[in-house]
């Protein structure tokens, strides 16, 4: 079993389909939805773990290519930029799962682990550099 | 004295001169013992790095055909003062942008603003400049609509009325619901705690007394050659210190200057804080001279040995109330986690030790590679000054 993250883009023409679904039902796959936002007839976004065989998750990923989706494999749909960072911490108190951290007590120095990210987006309003963004 | 400023240049000019930062000096001096270090050491390398909201910039455009005496301007929608000269204007770094809905949709995010206008020049991008006049007879033009970027302009000079803040509060919020603030977000009952200072790095903690650091000064700031030209506003010497003269609240503060064109844009960034507005976060270095003993002792102070103080910034410090919540030095502000009330609370910083270690690096190089030679102020900062409050006085209107 392998976990991959995903996020996927969907157009106005595809926001009606239940693809989560058919990911369960038709890929056996394990689904842990981090944030979405698909609204019948606007444009949407989904970022999800997914979980299953290696077989399983191609088979998905070649399902999910016959629509008119965006994936974005192994990313999350938060983002931090290392050149914005302006490496003062005032994340790290408001990030619950230490996704934001110090890396190195000597030099202070913050990094982003986007494995620990649960996309709450605490970070965004907390940043004051502006150095995490969300894709949506 | 055992050294002179004009003896220590002349180190740095044949490149001979031992430059340490302010963290690698405690060790040093540990090492060799005071009186030796102070043979050996010529300069010791401090700076800062954070947001600054007393912060702007002098821009000169040059005039257009037909001239123009611009009486109102905004340069990326942000508005500019016209105050002075034809085509000179000042640029705030807190400045909103236009139609910005600031706190009416509370808390607002403040996305761009003059910081970011400043942030944007020193990035060499091109930007718009809107401005309006009412017409004269030698500068007829009333209206302009141009790009331009920081290569065009004649002149574009920062100046930091007030900057390096000797020592600073640490903000904490009592009340029950979250708080938004310049120094962060601060969530309800004592959750969480901001600082804003560099600490052992920072200038006018190395040099508590200025002794060194007074007007005339020369500084690296944002990678520019500036200088300190003037006390900082609401400098305030006379305050309570601990023995090691260090004080324990706001205190001392510089005005800053230099030349915008020459400044390096990872040091020069426009922030916005939720709730608050937007500011402009900034990167100065200081070189402290180590002329005797006394002056090489004061550049050893430790974050252990800096004390600031945690006030409520949901009731006691907008009203004004002097209450002081507890006690802390810098090393256990910057382990991450204090005690208040018997309660754990997690510790985050405003101010980069990061960025500041690595500004004493680039200027501990300019140093020894003889390029950045320190000047001897002209006037000293005042010791014993105090603040003022605005009292509300005269007829209820």
């Amino acid at each position: 079993m392998i976990t991959k993250k995903i996020y996927l883009y969907f157009p106005k023409s595809e926001t009606e389909k239940p693809i989560v679904y058919q990911l369960v039902k038709d890929f056996d796959l394990i689904v842990n939805i981090f944030r979405a936002k698909v609204t019948p007839e606007e444009e949407g976004y989904l970022s999800l773990e997914v979980t299953g065989t290696q077989d399983n998750i191609d088979r998905a990923f070649a399902f999910l290519g016959g629509f008119d989706v965006v994936i974005h494999a192994g990313n999350k749909s938060v983002r931090w930029d290392e050149e914005r960072c302006g490496q003062c911490g005032a994340c790290v108190v408001h990030c619950p799962t230490q996704a934001l951290s110090i890396v190195d007590r000597e030099t202070r120095t913050i990094a982003f682990c986007e494995e620990n990210c649960v996309e709450c987006l605490a970070c965004i309003a907390a940043c004051p550099y502006g150095a995490c963004s969300s894709a949506f | 004295m055992i050294k002179t400023y004009a003896e220590i240049n002349k180190k740095i000019e044949s490149g001979k001169a031992v430059v340490l930062t302010a963290e690698e000096v405690i060790d040093y001096v540990d090492k060799r013992g005071l009186e030796a270090a102070a043979k050996e050491v010529d300069v010791v390398t401090t700076a800062t790095f954070g947001p600054m909201c007393s912060s702007g910039c002098f821009l000169n455009f040059g005039h257009s055909t037909p001239k123009m005496r611009i009486s109102e301007a905004w340069i990326n929608d942000v508005s500019a003062y016209c105050g002075i000269a034809a085509v000179d204007v000042y640029l705030g770094a807190t400045q909103l942008r236009q139609n910005d809905p600031a706190n009416m949709y509370h808390p607002g995010e403040f996305r761009y603003g003059g910081g970011h206008v400043i942030e944007d020049l020193v990035a060499g991008k091109k930007l718009q400049l809107f401005g309006l006049s009412y017409g004269t007879d030698d500068y007829p033009r009333r209206e302009i609509r141009t790009l331009f970027d920081i290569n065009d302009l004649n002149q574009a000079i920062m100046v930091n009325p007030r900057n390096c803040y000797q020592n600073y509060n640490v903000a904490v919020n009592a009340s029950d619901k979250r708080i938004y603030t310049y120094l962060g977000i601060l969530k309800a009952r004592m959750r969480n705690m901001t600082y804003c200072s560099a600490g052992q790095l920072s200038p006018l903690l190395n040099d508590p007394l200025y002794e060194t650091i007074g007007i005339g000064t020369s500084i690296w700031l944002a990678g520019a050659r500036g200088m300190v030209y003037a006390q900082g506003t609401q400098h305030c010497s006379l305050v309570e210190r601990g023995e090691n003269d260090v004080p324990v609240e706001g205190s001392g503060t510089l005005a800053l200057t230099g030349n915008m064109k020459e400044m390096l844009p990872e040091f020069v960034r426009g922030t916005s804080f939720k709730g608050y507005g937007v500011s402009l976060a900034l990167g100065v270095g200081i070189p402290i001279p180590i002329l005797n003993p006394e002056i090489l002792r004061r550049t050893t102070v430790r974050d252990r040995d800096i004390i600031a103080c945690a006030v409520d910034y949901s009731e006691d410090y907008p009203q004004k109330t002097g209450k002081v919540l507890a006690r802390y030095n810098y090393e256990q502000l910057r382990s991450g986690e204090v005690e208040l009330n018997g309660k754990k609370v997690p510790v985050t910083s405003l101010s980069s030790y990061n960025k500041a270690l690595k500004i004493c690096g680039l200027l501990k190089a300019e140093i020894e590679e003889g390029r950045f030679l320190l000047s001897e102020p002209s006037q000293r900062l005042p010791l014993n000054q105090g603040m003022k409050s605005l009292n509300i006085t005269g007829p209820a209107r």
